[in-house]
């Protein structure tokens, strides 16, 4: 009678052990550096920095978003298509935007009213100003995401956010005027803001 | 096994996958060429190829003479710009080009001074079967040569003898499948010779020796043309003038290739990859002036027809020359109402108004009037899974799948469609009997992909913007620690010290 329960404890133990061994090894083994989810969702944003969401950052609202501590449709730059993606990848409902989609904007500075204080430079989270201490700054208009970051530091308020030039090579099809293809739009519309 | 059919009937030609017949309507096919006389402006745009923009070499108020260079090639896949009579440069600025959008491009304005005279400092190469081949190239790119067939890609590119990939076939594409278009059948009856000795020099540029000569059976003036030019030929080549039967899109370079050879070119290859080369006529011809002559490429051959026209014609015409003025000398006056097409009907931009300028690329000037244009084009209507679009296809896709992922936006699945090898030839648009715009569709998801690899990518670019930025602050802040410790260190007592006092 002992001897059987002994057998049984033994072997469910020693599986048991085997199993804990399993699980250690392949924790190491296939260990993931950083959250995936996380990941994936700061790949779907658009990288403006501009804390439109209220996080300091994209990558700081990726983390919250997976971690369902933020809800997916604080992307303003972003709009439709990035919280639909980012609703996508979370597994839930889409929701309406904050706020309205926006034209793509610019920061420009008026040079001849710019006193070099580099107040901008500092502000600007992804370098896109040039200047040095009591020389004219200005902003490299390709690499500006139109985050509004470099406006409220600027003493003499001579930053402007301008409309981002449409340029021919970038101008694609819109969609057929049919009632078919503009039926389908705004249905699809008026789905993803219920 | 269709293509094994059609060697039984007779056909030495497997004919390409797809395909219509449409209305050729090739009313201007009897009309000789005419040269169109100056226009009191000349705009040319900064770009009028594939490829970057050229970017301007003159200045306001700068006396240009005919083939002078006014605009250098920028990068690679990019040729010149010349001066298109001689004149002064009274302006530089935006201005409308033939593209759908209606938006503008830098464009430089000459006002003609009559003379048209001509710039010397391009020399023609007499010698060219001399000549090294890399210097026939250059010539070929200095002046401006682009592919007139509509595409308008740098010509110089393909003319290249490559170890890998060697051409043994050059194929001049005569086959101008287009409706209404009839400037290359024109140019094979009117200078055959001048073609002949275009492909002659092709042939010795990329060093093979078997040339057909593609004409569709609806050109049988062409095809007659052609043979007889054909026997000058005094290089011992194999050439062969084929005819084939009319078909759209066939004069689509990849299925011409597959009508000919029977070879597919595999998607994002070049015909080269296959051993083939193909070279519009009007392309050719304007070889043979830029080696023969020494002539940069300032005029072209445009059709201009269309139920709207009053006198249907072909006309050898400067680039840079206002649609509207051509439209004048052919004496159609009031566009109310009118449909303005740039190219042919199937592939070519509708326009919003005739102020614009003619281009490389321009192969024809259509006008039609509001009927027949409602004719071809009443509202859509929702599918009924006919199929004819598929059967229709030169490239074997399922245009109507492909257009309700384009429809609803789901460009991943469009990509797996192959939406990226459509050719926009409008063959399923033309068949569909629910009149779906199939193309427009494909148009629309293209620009909505593109629209979406560019936001990524400037997304790549900002984030390693940021992560560099943020590792520099890093880095100044861990510095700056570093410089006080020590600092601290060498001022601040050592520890030895404080014993001492207490002691």
């Amino acid at each position: 009678m002992l001897e059987q329960l002994m057998y049984a404890i033994a072997s469910l133990g020693g599986f048991a052990l085997l199993a804990g061994l399993i699980l250690a090894v392949s924790s190491k083994i296939f260990h993931i550096e950083g959250d995936p989810v996380s990941d994936k969702i700061d790949a779907l944003l658009p990288q403006t920095q501009c804390g439109q969401c209220g996080f300091p950052g994209c990558r700081p609202y990726a983390n919250a978003v997976a971690s369902q501590a933020a809800d997916v449709n604080h992307c303003v730059p972003g709009g439709e298509r990035t919280m639909l993606a980012i609703a996508d990848v979370m597994g839930v409902e889409p929701k309406s935007l904050d706020q309205e989609e926006a034209i793509p904007m610019v920061a420009f500075v008026r040079e001849d009213e710019c006193i070099g204080c580099t107040l901008c430079i500092k502000a600007c989270p992804v370098d896109a100003i040039v200047g040095a201490p009591k020389q004219y700054h200005t902003v490299i208009a390709d690499h500006c995401t139109g985050c509004v970051l470099c406006l409220e530091p600027c003493p003499v308020d001579c930053i402007d956010m301008i409309a981002k030039p449409e340029l021919l090579e970038h101008w694609s099809w819109p969609l057929p005027d049919t009632t078919r293809a503009q039926t389908g739009l705004e249905r699809r519309e008026s789905h993803q803001h219920d | 096994m269709i293509k094994h059919f059609f060697k039984k009937l007779g056909f030495s030609q497997a004919p390409f996958a797809g395909g219509i017949q449409p209305d050729m309507r090739k009313e201007t096919e009897h009309s000789p060429i005419e040269v169109c006389p100056l226009p009191p402006l000349l705009i040319m745009p900064i770009k009028q190829h594939i490829g970057q923009a050229c970017s301007p070499l003159v200045a306001v108020g700068d006396h240009v003479l005919r083939g002078q260079k006014i605009a250098k090639a920028e990068g690679y896949v990019s040729v010149p710009i010349h001066a298109p009579t001689s004149g002064q440069v009274i302006k530089i600025e935006d201005y409308a080009i033939p593209h759908p959008s209606g938006m503008g491009l830098t464009s430089i304005f000459i006002e003609p001074d009559g003379l048209d005279e001509r710039d010397e400092t391009l020399k023609p190469i007499e010698d060219w079967q001399h000549t090294d081949v890399s210097a026939l190239r250059e010539q070929v790119r200095m002046c401006g040569i682009a592919g007139l067939g509509g595409a308008a890609f740098p010509t110089f590119i393909k003319l290249v003898q490559d170890q890998r990939n060697p051409i043994e076939t050059v194929i001049l594409n005569g086959i101008e499948c287009e409706p209404f278009l009839t400037n290359d059948h024109r140019l094979m009856v009117e200078h055959s010779q001048k073609i002949v000795l275009g492909m002659q020099i092709i042939m010795h540029m990329v060093g093979a020796n078997q040339v057909i000569i593609a004409i569709e059976d609806n050109k049988a003036d062409a095809i007659e043309c052609m043979k007889k030019a054909v026997n000058d030929d005094d290089m011992g080549l194999d050439i062969q003038v084929l005819s084939l039967p009319t078909r759209y899109p066939q004069g689509s370079e990849k299925q011409l290739i597959e009508s000919i050879t029977g070879k597919q070119v595999p998607m994002g290859k070049l015909p080269m990859h296959v051993g083939v080369l193909c070279q519009n006529i009007g392309t050719t011809h304007a070889i043979y002036e830029a080696v023969i002559l020494g002539y940069p490429l300032t005029e072209r051959v445009v059709t201009i027809s269309g139920d709207a026209v009053p006198q249907q014609g072909n006309m050898l015409v400067r680039l840079g020359t206002s649609m509207r003025f051509i439209y004048a000398q052919r004496g159609l006056t009031d566009f109310d109402g009118l449909q303005i097409l740039h190219g042919g009907p199937m592939m070519g931009e509708r326009l919003r108004h005739p102020d614009i300028p003619v281009i490389k690329s321009s192969t024809g000037l259509l006008a039609l009037s509001q009927d027949f244009f409602r004719e071809a084009h009443p509202e859509e209507e929702p599918c009924i899974r006919c199929g004819h679009c598929s059967e229709a296809c030169p490239i074997s896709l399922t245009p109507n799948l492909l257009a309700d992922h384009c429809r609803n936006e789901q460009l991943e699945k469009a990509a797996d469609y192959h939406l990226f090898d459509c050719i926009e030839c409008g063959a399923c648009s033309y068949v569909c009997p629910s009149h779906i715009p199939l193309v427009h569709y494909f148009r629309f998801g293209k620009g909505q992909a593109a629209q979406v690899r560019r936001e990524q990518g400037f997304a790549k670019d900002s984030r390693e913007r940021s992560e560099s930025r943020d590792s520099r602050i890093q880095r100044e802040k861990d510095e700056k620690a570093a410089k006080r410790r020590k600092v601290r260190a060498t001022h601040t007592p050592t520890p030895a010290e404080p014993n001492q006092g207490k002691e």
